[in-house]
């Protein structure tokens, strides 16, 4: 079945898009990551201009995200507080993620900054998770407790001015780190189509050391409204927002979230987070592979 | 009286010749192509006929050229070089009239049925198109440029040269299928017919137009993201959360 992408100005097949974006819902089912990260080199490798694939990967974010906020906010995993201020933070980094995105336009150097950024990010966070996963993993084979993890916040953040209490994550930090937090998730979501929940929550974590009971609710509330204000943001500025094609892929991801998330159930997370630090691997090396390969074509066009 | 004579004795070679001309009727087999969902790319018919004077066709053979062509714009053209183990977009060129779409069949290859200087003029083949490139002064740079950006296009199916695809029936008849692929530009489009013979274009005719354009739905996104752009994102924004929060509700359910 093919569909025409009245934004993206070609056809793509209806049937391929839904799989893709279902096999990346399994995934953010199983982890409960938004999967923006997965969607957008996706949709690139499948031949979608990457500023259509990021603004509509971010597009389907939202979606995705919708109703694991509400599900979290009942159960009280939302810290309202600590979620302005991050989405406060993450508006302005949708417009400073605007700005960079038509700067680096105008300079022909999107498209590379896009996967730098996304082998950077990925690679990192991968890399991190996966050392993290096979210690417990190791540990539990052993049949040893790991030591528990002291919580606390990083001394950069403890030694930002201003505190605010935020009573829900049981902190007493300056607003200014989740200020900064949300600000560079927010310009990641512009320019990646990412909702960024891979970063915020370890950071959360471990930057911020926010109570765990919070940080996932709170990380879905941050991407909920940035995602949104990052589709308001590309239909403003680079008009790359093609709804046909985020409405496919969030037929997919919301069938796949469904079918992770009871997957979820009957695998044991240490092996769940190995599963996904592997996965994350894989694409930052695909990544890497096509900034150094010699690229089937050397030559790009864009209108003047 | 001797001067009308005079005239007319001058005057007369000239309405033979005229009339020594064949005349073209092309036609396409669509005026129109509508981009709709289920779009993905569509065939053209370009046929016609041939009217010679007085019905004789001449001796020997004649060849057509079909060209359908996109409407002229500017275009940016980059260039990756590997800098430090990274292909990165490293050189650009402008071109100041690329034709968003370039389709040329003739009947046998264009270097066997016309001459060079002809093919310029009527820019007939991909290497013949006159692309204005600008800013660059090396000659060897801008082939590389002009090279390159034909090659893009050909591999995108936006640039399409066929020779041998024109079928001519008894001299008289001809038809060609030219394939416009889905991410075709919009805008009006000139369908160009070209009577070769002896290596010289001898008629050309490009009187026939075919707009193309998106239609219904796929038009009113197009519009709307274009033009009423915080409405167009307010929307896009609904529809994710309302279908995510539908989904979630429904799945709730089962």
């Amino acid at each position: 079945m093919d569909i025409y992408l009245p934004i993206a100005n070609l056809s793509v097949n209806a049937l391929v898009i839904i799989l893709l974006g279902g096999g990346v819902g399994v995934l953010s089912g199983m982890f409960g990551v938004g999967g923006g990260f997965l969607t957008t080199p996706l949709l690139i490798f499948y031949g979608i201009p990457p500023a259509v694939a990021a603004a509509s990967a971010s597009t389907q974010v939202t979606g995705a995200s919708v109703s694991g906020v509400f599900a979290h906010m009942k159960r009280g995993g939302v810290d309202f507080q600590m979620g302005a201020v991050l989405v406060f933070g993450g508006i302005f980094g949708t417009a400073a993620g605007a700005a960079i995105f038509e700067i680096l336009e105008a300079l022909g150097q999107i498209d590379t900054v896009i996967n730098i950024l996304y082998v950077v990010m990925l690679g990192s966070i991968g890399g991190l998770m996966a050392k993290e996963s096979l210690t417990s993993v190791r540990a539990s084979r052993a049949g040893k407790p790991l030591p528990a993890a002291k919580r606390r916040h990083h001394p950069l953040v403890a030694n930002l001015p201003m505190r605010w209490r935020f009573y829900r994550s049981g902190l007493y930090i300056s607003p200014l780190a989740p200020l900064i937090l949300g600000f560079i998730t927010g310009i990641m979501t512009m320019l990646l189509g990412v909702g960024g929940g891979f970063i915020m929550v370890p950071a959360m974590l471990y930057l911020l050391g926010m109570g765990a009971q919070v940080v996932v609710g709170t990380s879905l509330f941050q991407i909920l409204f940035v995602t949104m204000a990052s589709t308001m943001m590309h239909s403003l500025t680079t008009k790359a927002v093609d709804i046909v094609l985020a409405v496919f892929l969030l037929i997919g991801s919301v069938i796949g979230a469904q079918i992770g998330a009871r997957l979820a159930q009957r695998m044991r997370p240490d092996y769940l987070r190995l599963f996904l630090a592997v996965i994350v691997l894989l694409v930052a090396i695909r990544m890497a592979l096509g900034l150094g390969w010699r690229p089937d074509e050397i030559y790009t066009l864009q209108a003047l | 009286m001797m001067r009308l004579l005079a005239l007319l004795l001058f005057l007369l070679p000239m309405v033979a010749s005229a009339q020594n001309v064949p005349k073209l009727v092309p036609d396409v087999s669509q005026r129109e192509i509508n981009i709709q969902s289920g779009f993905t790319g569509a065939e053209m018919l370009l046929f016609g006929a041939i009217i010679y004077p007085r019905g004789v066709a001449p001796e020997g053979q004649v060849d057509v050229a079909v060209v359908l062509r996109g409407p002229t714009r500017s275009v940016t053209l980059r260039e990756k070089q590997n800098i430090a183990g990274i292909w990165i977009n490293a050189d650009s060129t402008d071109f100041r009239s690329v034709p968003a779409y370039y389709a040329i069949a003739s009947s046998r290859p264009l270097s066997e049925i016309v001459d060079s200087k002809t093919a310029a003029i009527y820019e007939l083949g991909l290497e013949r198109l006159q692309l204005s490139p600008s800013g660059e002064v090396d000659a060897a740079e801008q082939k590389r440029f002009v090279d390159g950006l034909v090659d893009l296009n050909r591999r995108n199916g936006l640039f399409r040269q066929e020779a041998g695809t024109v079928e001519i029936t008894d001299q008289v008849l001809y038809r060609a299928r030219l394939n416009i692929p889905s991410s075709v530009p919009v805008g009006t489009y000139t369908a160009e017919t070209l009577l070769i013979r002896n290596g010289r274009v001898i008629v050309a005719d490009d009187n026939v137009e075919v707009r193309i354009r998106k239609t219904g739905f796929e038009q009113l996104v197009t519009i709307l993201a274009q033009d009423y752009a915080f409405f167009y994102g307010a929307m896009a924004v609904l529809v994710s959360l309302l279908l995510g929060w539908f989904a979630g509700y429904v799945f709730q359910r089962l």
